[in-house]
């Protein structure tokens, strides 16, 4: 859209004003907003707030082929991060590699990681099929130990699980 | 779950002594490494079940993890809505964890771990949000205590970590280091100046970015201002807290001279101005939160410039936070309205003044 004033530049500040009872959007690119005394990111920089970051995940995002593509291990879709600007799990980044890629080099301008480097202790991650047992485990446990109120928090985490 | 503040380590907010450098003007400096345990979805999309399995795992961690040692636990979800907003108050939890920023509900298994030294909170945004507060200008002593609790945990929990996009976090914007390195500052000359949309603009050239008292998405209000790395990727945690700490220590010697320029060209218009915020605190009867802020901006400048004497920074550091609306409901041990709140506000602000200076009208 462009802007109501001169009508030239895109619009980025959309305002709207109370005029009597009736409603008014204005809509003004940063120039002329700056102008008219409003603060904007000429007049007073602004933070990266999530919205920013939300927009340019949009942008980003949406021109990417495969949007309803889904991670297959925790069923997010690029579409469910375009709205929400959160990824689901750890192998969204496998599934969905490329257009993080971009998306990084754009918000971070790096995709490269050079912080420390990190070796996961071994055999501590728990597939889902571990998990249960292990929980069904402590709560053969618990039943003979006749912990009830503990069986019945493991039970219900079986159930959520299941 | 009645909320017991005395069973937080210091309150939870050593941060607040005013002891370190610059403690005038910097409040405290900070540091939060995002973490995620590899095996679960991340929290958003976690079911209760793994959410309550994943602080079940970090409860377990606890014993091996000795800069968690003696730390207080406390469950989100089993508090009520004032002494989350206490805890939020404190800095010690954001507002989605305990559940305040209208978006979203508490979930199941948020909680957050607090020591001494650190904090942790659990099912953020990420699985595991690692903080260190100092107060002060100590960006290095929290990167150390916050390393340390870093290597400790991610010892027995297994994070989720890729080669080359390094520690995988939920949102992109921290994805890499998963740090953020911030202080809390406090920048009145450069707003009466006049000077401070420059010193921010340049800020966001050298790749920082600032917010409000608490954090993203907060207003900044009585001249505090939160300032941190904005990217997590292509530069390591000690390039980052480094570049961080040389632009702070600028920023703290234009703030410095802002207030001799202040006090040089203005020096009457100021100081009345800044005596004023103090007979108001002193003797207001009705505080609303936004002015009590303002205000004790301005007696914090009036201290820094030795305008007033025998009041301590430590002081006015208790007021700004012990004087929020959740910290008076929970000392009246009711929910207050705004106006009760204001009340109340007005009368602790003039207790701890009295306490620390004398009775009203001692003071020269």
């Amino acid at each position: 859209m462009l802007c109501q004033q001169c009508k030239e530049l895109d619009a980025v500040l959309n305002l709207t004003h109370l005029v009597g009872e009736a409603v008014q959007q204005v809509h003004l690119c940063e120039k002329c907003a700056a102008e008219r005394g409003l603060p904007t990111t000429i007049a007073m920089p602004k933070p990266t707030a999530i919205g920013d970051f939300l927009s340019s995940v949009q942008n980003q995002v949406s021109a990417m082929p495969g949007d309803a593509a889904r991670c297959a291990y925790c069923g997010t879709s690029l579409r469910d991060f375009r709205a929400s600007g959160r990824l689901g799990c750890a192998q969204c980044y496998g599934a969905f590699e490329q257009s993080l890629r971009d998306l990084l080099r754009r918000v971070q301008g790096n995709v490269k990681h050079m912080g420390r480097q990190y070796d996961a202790p071994t055999g501590e991650v728990m597939t889902q099929d571990a998990a249960l047992s292990h929980l069904r485990q402590q709560l053969n446990d618990a039943i003979s130990r006749e912990e009830f109120e503990s069986a019945a928090s493991l039970r219900d985490q079986i159930r959520t699980l299941e | 779950m009645t909320l017991d503040l005395s069973l937080l380590p210091d309150g939870g907010v050593p941060w607040l002594a005013a002891s370190g450098d610059h403690a005038d003007v910097v409040l405290s400096s900070r540091i939060r490494f995002a973490r995620n345990v590899a095996g679960y979805a991340f929290t958003a999309r976690a079911r209760d079940g793994e959410r309550l399995r994943l602080l079940a795992q970090v409860r377990d961690a606890l014993p091996q993890v000795p800069s968690l040692g003696g730390a207080a636990v406390l469950r989100m979800d089993e508090m009520n809505l004032t002494e989350r907003q206490l805890l939020h108050e404190r800095h010690l939890v954001s507002k989605e964890l305990a559940g305040l920023d209208g978006a979203n509900e508490v979930k199941s298994a948020a909680a957050v771990l607090v020591s001494h030294e650190a904090g942790v909170m659990v099912n953020e945004e990420d699985h595991l949000r690692l903080q260190s507060f100092r107060s002060g200008f100590d960006l290095e002593g929290a990167f150390r205590t916050a390393t340390r609790l870093d290597r400790d945990l991610g010892a027995i929990l297994p994070y989720a970590f890729h080669p080359e996009f390094g520690f995988l976090t939920s949102c992109p914007t921290n994805t890499g280091t998963g740090m953020r390195a911030s202080v809390l500052i406090h920048l009145p000359g450069l707003v009466l100046t006049q000077e401070i949309s420059k010193v921010l603009q340049g800020l966001q050239q050298m790749g920082l970015t600032y917010r409000g008292l608490y954090g993203e998405g907060s207003e900044v209000i009585g001249n505090f201002f939160q300032i941190s790395n904005q990217t997590t990727l292509g530069r390591s945690e000690d390039e980052l807290v480094e570049h961080l700490a040389r632009v702070v220590l600028r920023v703290v010697e234009q703030e410095t001279q802002a207030r001799r320029v202040l006090l040089r060209d203005a020096g009457y218009i100021i100081e009345d101005k800044l005596w004023r915020a103090y007979g108001t605190l002193r003797h207001a009867r009705s505080l609303p939160a936004d002015e009590a802020m303002n205000l004790l901006s301005g007696v914090r400048l009036a201290v820094g410039l030795q305008l007033i004497a025998g009041l301590s920074v430590y002081t006015l550091n208790k007021l700004l936070i012990f004087s929020q609306s959740a910290h008076l409901a929970h000392a009246a041990g009711r929910t207050l309205t705004e106006s009760e709140a204001n009340l109340a506000r007005a009368k602790y602000v003039r207790r701890v003044l009295a306490d620390e200076t004398g009775p009203a009208g001692a003071v020269a």
